[in-house]
């Protein structure tokens, strides 16, 4: 791929972008968020044209082709979010759009068992006649990567592949992956994370603001000088998230944070306490049961665990979004187990939700309008809404979480995911609150933010908030927590103190390979 | 009562809601909500008349009703799978449409707003058993299951309905399989409309009177499987037999009668009976 | 801040315009298909509707009842519903307001009356919206079934109490209510004399007022519209979804059913069957026109108060039934050009750096 521009609007996407990759190689794609890994990617597998430079594979020239004609020259895609149709079968997804057929006619039987052929021959075990709105996250993605095998895909580019995967997942998709690339594949390998980085690839090549700045050998570069070459300038961004497990300096800005003088309000402090929490998921079955724990003030506790094991759920019925089965929470010795949300927010909940873009932010109303969102009440006399008070209310929010650009009437669909996410920030925490619920509070934003939220996290924490910080990330819980709570189907099967966590006896608990040694 | 004068007169009344009903499972199933079944029952109905009116022959008749009844689909398609336009919008504005149009074109062919000439039909009443269009209409309920369950093209109904961005990533071209669906949807739906022409020997302003939103709620009610839907196409027409042949004892009220199958379609959305699960793709367009 | 309520300005503004364009082209098709000339049909249309008293009076019955029907619509697209049952809300509404007025003695004066019928106007239009919200909040049945199902229902019911119970003899309307009628406008201008035209505007212009008021002035409309956008982060902000659902099905049903009285208290002084005759319908398209906002709601029910009134004068030379086709046309046209618009607006946007 040669200089390869995309622009979406203004926003410049990929400029001159170039990536070349030989055969039989793991390749990996890094870069920041935004970076346009993902669309570089797109245009590769045929889901979106280049507004100007030009592809080849093989070398022949494939510049602008359909999604079609990449399946057919040997490109799979495995996209990040699964792109698999639930109610239909394992054997059906795989074979869809390259169905063994008869005439019209649908040859069921042989689907079945070419994709019974397919799995033996790579390991790849789910089973054709599964549903796969019944499979586990890693079983979707087995079948993801079985798609793309059937349809004799060469080149097997992977976007964000371990994001919801625990250790041992990881390392079972790192030896399909090298028995791949030992029968000739290539591997575009797409990932922020530079421990796989350096644990897979052969070469890498590095993304910064859509352009291609730094083509490397893994064996000849650090995961510092990848770093480096990724936001471009030498930022201490030990913290952020997974691309250096450096401890000095989480110390050192720990004791930076507590150094920091401490805001009080009237919540200024109070205990969270779940008991035996029970509640329903998605299908039927108990998301989170029998979970206890509880978080006194000034404390971090952390929530470690593969996506999917119920943290969604948990964090979901503790803000009152979900209805709880069995169990108890209660905040400050209040019962809200039942309660609305608007009891708890009242009791001093405050919540910053796993998805922005879904729940945290009304994208077409204004930024000002976001910020009261959950406190209307409080700027509503006899009914109607008092805009003045809404406008320096939002004002004061912008400036002190410095949410760019600094004008609240501009709709927040407008805005930078980072900055987006400062709204959510400054709406949670800008307010009066004992308890903070803090799901995967950095995901999707830049470093910048990343920073930013992370020195919030710590004040609230050193004034004497109790914290839940649900993440993906497990660095991110590392760094952050001072106790780690480990989620394995729902239950919690270990809490350890986060100072001295061993991530691999974490990764255990993460999977289940380890006997649970807590409630 | 005579039992077979009833089965008869069901399955004579069921007929252009098995067309229409099929017609609309297969667009749902494919992500288009099909609120225009009654517009392209109308559609099929006028051009079916006009076809067999100006060919004399009924057959000719039929093939035109289907070509109506595409252009409709057609129309319905575009709107929505090309400009990703709102279902329910589309589908209001087709119908509103449909009796428009049929009504200028009579008032311009035949210098009246409400009914055609007499048109060559198959034969009424119990020599309407001749008629091609009836047998069809028993077919159609098969041969639209096979398709959705047993074809390739069917698999990508489905998938298509379910997970647009799934079956877009591996290669079936989305758009193609909806604009086939909904012209498969519009021909089927005009064949209905076709039977109630010349079943009557004539288009008259209106005709389909509701019968596409009976069929509607048929595929709603049916869970949006062709078996289950025509089962409730079945079930809505016996009410409707058994209320036109008790009408002289006039115990009911021809009013209770017709509001069967809209109140067990409300109780089947309601999960009374069993949870209605759309198809998750239903109407949803991509921005 | 300007290039912001530009953008909005375009995006509500340019789909009405472009349907108008395409129903524009549509009717010169249709015109010439009847070897008619399209300038002069559509001068005449336009003087039938707007060059003359009587015309222009009718255009302002037509629009009173539009434009109920059309707030209705929007107000409950407003929290993300699509009520499609206008018809059968209007129809209880106007049977509300006429058993209201039926029950009232005569001589009631209207100070009295007139409030009542319209408060049983509202509750019967009101209940009858009320369902559907139910059913969506306790069941997630789908509200656009619903409605439409309910249409029949409701429909069917109406015809069955008025046909067998409360019908004048050969007719199929009730008799005269005895309270409650509104006085129409041409005791204050006589010119309108004959016409349906009645006070009734009033309420409809008040409705619009009200509804821009609770929309984007109170906490409830904040809430309603929060649901709209984005149910599940109003339910995260702790808004009841539900209860925002059953009350915007509710009031919407309530200023449908406020609609009905147009006719019965305004115009007939009875309640009949089949008087709706497609309003509830057009309120879709008229919601949609006017881009779910009162002020687009009123101009856009004037507009196809215009259309429908208009068609009247050019049917000597072709047939009025035209005016539905190109309501059709106009409806298919916003609904084609919203997205289309939107998206190219989205797409030339400035993203503000971070």
């Amino acid at each position: 791929m040669v200089a390869i521009d995309k622009r979406f609007g203004s926003v410049q996407a990929n400029r001159r972008a170039s990536l070349e990759v030989p055969r039989g190689e793991i390749h990996a794609l890094v870069g920041e968020n935004g970076a346009g890994k993902s669309t570089l990617m797109r245009i590769l597998g045929g889901l979106m044209k280049p507004d100007a430079g030009t592809v080849e594979v093989n070398g022949r020239n494939v510049t602008g082709w359909s999604t079609q004609d990449a399946i057919r020259a040997g490109i799979g895609v495995v996209h990040q979010h699964f792109m698999l149709v639930p109610p239909l079968t394992v054997a059906e997804n795989v074979v869809l759009g390259k169905e063994p057929h008869r005439g019209p006619a649908f040859d069921r039987a042989r689907a079945l068992r070419e994709v019974a052929d397919l799995e033996q021959r790579t390991g790849l075990v789910v089973g054709g006649e599964r549903r796969v709105a019944d499979l586990s996250v890693g079983e979707a993605q087995r079948v993801e990567i079985l798609k793309t095998l059937y349809r004799g895909a060469e080149i097997l580019v992977l976007d964000e592949p371990t994001a919801v995967l625990s250790p041992p997942e990881v390392r079972d998709l790192w030896n399909v992956l090298r028995t791949v690339r030992d029968q000739g594949g290539t591997i575009i390998l797409i990932t922020h994370r530079l421990d796989e980085v350096m644990d897979l690839s052969e070469a890498i090549t590095v993304m910064r603001a859509g352009e291609t700045v730094a083509r490397l050998k893994t064996g000849e570069t650090t995961a510092a000088g990848i770093a480096h070459a990724m936001v471009g300038r030498a930022v201490a961004l030990t913290e952020a998230v997974g691309f250096l497990p450096e401890e000095q300096t989480t110390a050192e800005l720990e004791a930076a944070g507590k150094a920091a003088p401490a805001p009080s309000a009237g919540h200024a402090s109070a205990t969270l306490s779940v008991r035996d929490l029970v509640v329903v998921g998605a299908r039927g079955t108990n998301a989170v049961d029998g979970v206890s724990f509880e978080i006194a003030p000034g404390e971090i506790l952390g929530v470690a665990g593969v996506e999917g094991n119920g943290q969604t759920e948990l964090v979901e019925a503790i803000a009152g979004l979900r209805n709880v089965r069995g169990g108890s929470i209660t905040l400050a010795g209040t019962d809200l187990t039942h309660a609305s949300v608007d009891r708890r927010r009242a009791a001093g909940l405050a919540h910053v939700p796993e998805d922005r873009h879904r729940r945290g932010l009304i994208l077409d109303y204004t930024v000002a309008d976001n910020l009261i969102l959950g406190s209307q009440q409080r700027f509503s006399g006899r009914g109607s809404l008092d805009e003045n008070r809404i406008r320096s209310y939002a004002d004061a929010l912008t400036r002190e979480f410095d949410i760019r650009p600094p004008d609240p009437a501009l709709a927040a669909r407008l805005f930078s995911g980072g900055n987006q996410q400062k709204v959510v920030i400054a709406r949670e925490m800008g307010g009066d609150f004992s308890v903070l619920l803090a799901s995967q509070p950095t995901r999707g934003v830049d470093v910048g933010a990343i920073e930013f939220i992370h020195r919030r996290l710590r004040e609230a924490r050193d004034a004497g908030k109790s914290i839940l910080l649900v993440s993906a990330e497990l660095n991110e819980v590392l760094a952050l927590a001072d106790r780690v709570a480990v989620m394995y189907r729902g239950r919690i099967v270990a809490i350890l103190p986060a100072r001295h966590a061993d991530p691999e006896v974490i990764g255990e608990y993460m999977i289940g390979a380890r006997e649970p040694t807590a409630a | 009562m005579n039992p077979f004068e009833f089965i008869g007169q069901t399955l004579r009344i069921a007929v252009p809601y098995l067309f229409a009903a099929q017609g609309g499972v297969i667009a749902e199933r494919a992500g288009i909500i099909s609120l225009t079944l009654e517009g392209f029952m109308l559609g099929g109905a006028f051009t079916g008349a006009l076809g067999s009116y100006y060919t004399g022959s009924a057959w000719l008749g039929l093939a035109l009703g289907m070509a109506g009844g595409l252009a409709f689909g057609a129309l319905h398609a575009v709107a929505t799978v090309r400009f990703r336009a709102n279902h329910v919008v589309v589908g209001i504005a087709i119908n509103l449409f449909a009796i428009g149009i049929t009504r200028v074109i009579l008032k311009l062919l035949f210098d009246s707003s409400s009914n055609s000439p007499r048109v060559e039909g198959f034969g009424t009443g119990l020599q309407s058993f001749s008629s091609p269009l009836v047998w069809m209409g028993l077919l159609v309920t098969p041969a639209v299951a096979w398709m959705l369950y047993r074809t390739t093209f069917g698999l990508r109904v489905r998938a298509v309905g379910e997970h647009p961005e799934a079956a877009e990533s591996v290669g079936v071209r989305v758009n193609l399989v909806r604009y086939v669906a909904v012209a498969l949807s519009g021909i089927l739906a005009g064949l209905g409309g076709v039977y109630l022409a010349l079943d009557q020997h004539q288009f008259t302003d209106g005709m389909t009177a509701g019968r596409g939103f009976i069929a509607l709620a048929a595929v709603i009610f049916g869970r949006w499987d062709p078996w289950r839907a025509a089962g409730a196409c079945l079930l809505f027409a016996a009410a409707e037999t058994l209320q036109i042949q008790l009408q002289s004892v006039g115990f009911i009220p021809a009013q209770f009668v017709a509001m069967i199958p809209y109140l067990l379609t409300i109780i089947a959305l309601a999960g009374v009976v069993g949870r209605s699960q759309p198809p998750a793709a239903l109407g949803q367009v991509k921005e | 801040m300007s290039s912001e309520l530009r953008t909005r300005l375009e995006e509500s503004l340019i789909p009405p315009l472009v349907a108008l364009l395409v129903a524009l082209v549509i009717g010169d098709l249709l015109i010439l298909l009847f070897g008619q000339s399209p300038s002069t049909v559509y001068r005449m249309l336009l003087e039938g509707a707007l060059g003359n008293p009587y015309g222009f009076a009718q255009v302002i019955y037509k629009t009173t009842t539009l434009t109920f029907a059309g707030l209705a619509v929007a107000f409950a697209l407003r929290a993300g519903l699509f009520n499609i049952g206008g018809e059968s809300q209007i129809a209880a509404g106007a049977f509300g307001a006429a058993v209201a007025g039926l029950m009232l003695p005569a001589g009631t004066p209207w100070i009295l009356a007139i409030p009542l019928c319209l408060f049983a106007a509202a509750t019967f239009g009101g209940a009858v919206g009320w369902v559907p919200g139910v059913l969506r909040t306790k069941f997630g049945a789908h509200e656009v079934i619903v409605t439409i199902m309910l249409n029949f229902i409701v429909l069917a019911l109406l015809n069955w109490i008025v046909t067998s119970h409360l019908h004048v003899a050969e007719t199929v309307h009730t008799p005269d209510i005895r309270a409650g009628t509104v006085a129409p406008l041409s005791s204050f201008f006589s010119a309108f004399h004959g016409s349906a035209a009645n006070l009734t505007i009033l309420f409809a212009l008040a409705a619009a007022a009200w509804m821009w008021w609770y929309l984007f002035r109170t906490r409830r409309g904040y809430e309603l519209r929060a649901v709209g956008l984005q149910p599940d982060a109003a339910e995260y902000g702790g808004i009841n979804v539900g209860g925002v659902w059953i009350r915007a099905m509710t009031i919407s049903g309530m200023i449908a059913g406020l609609g009905g009285t147009n006719f019965v208290l305004g115009y007939k002084h009875y309640y009949e069957e089949g008087f709706v005759g497609g309003a509830g319908f057009l309120g879709i398209a008229i919601a949609l026109v006017g881009r779910n906002h009162p002020v687009g709601v009123v101009i856009a029910a004037f507009f196809f108060a215009v259309l429908s009134q208009g068609g009247l004068a050019i049917h000597a030379f072709v047939p009025k039934q035209m005016v539905e086709v190109l309501q059709g046309a106009v409806i298919l046209a916003v609904a084609v050009s919203v997205p289309a618009v939107r998206a190219a607006l989205i797409r030339s946007r400035r993203v503000p750096a971070s």
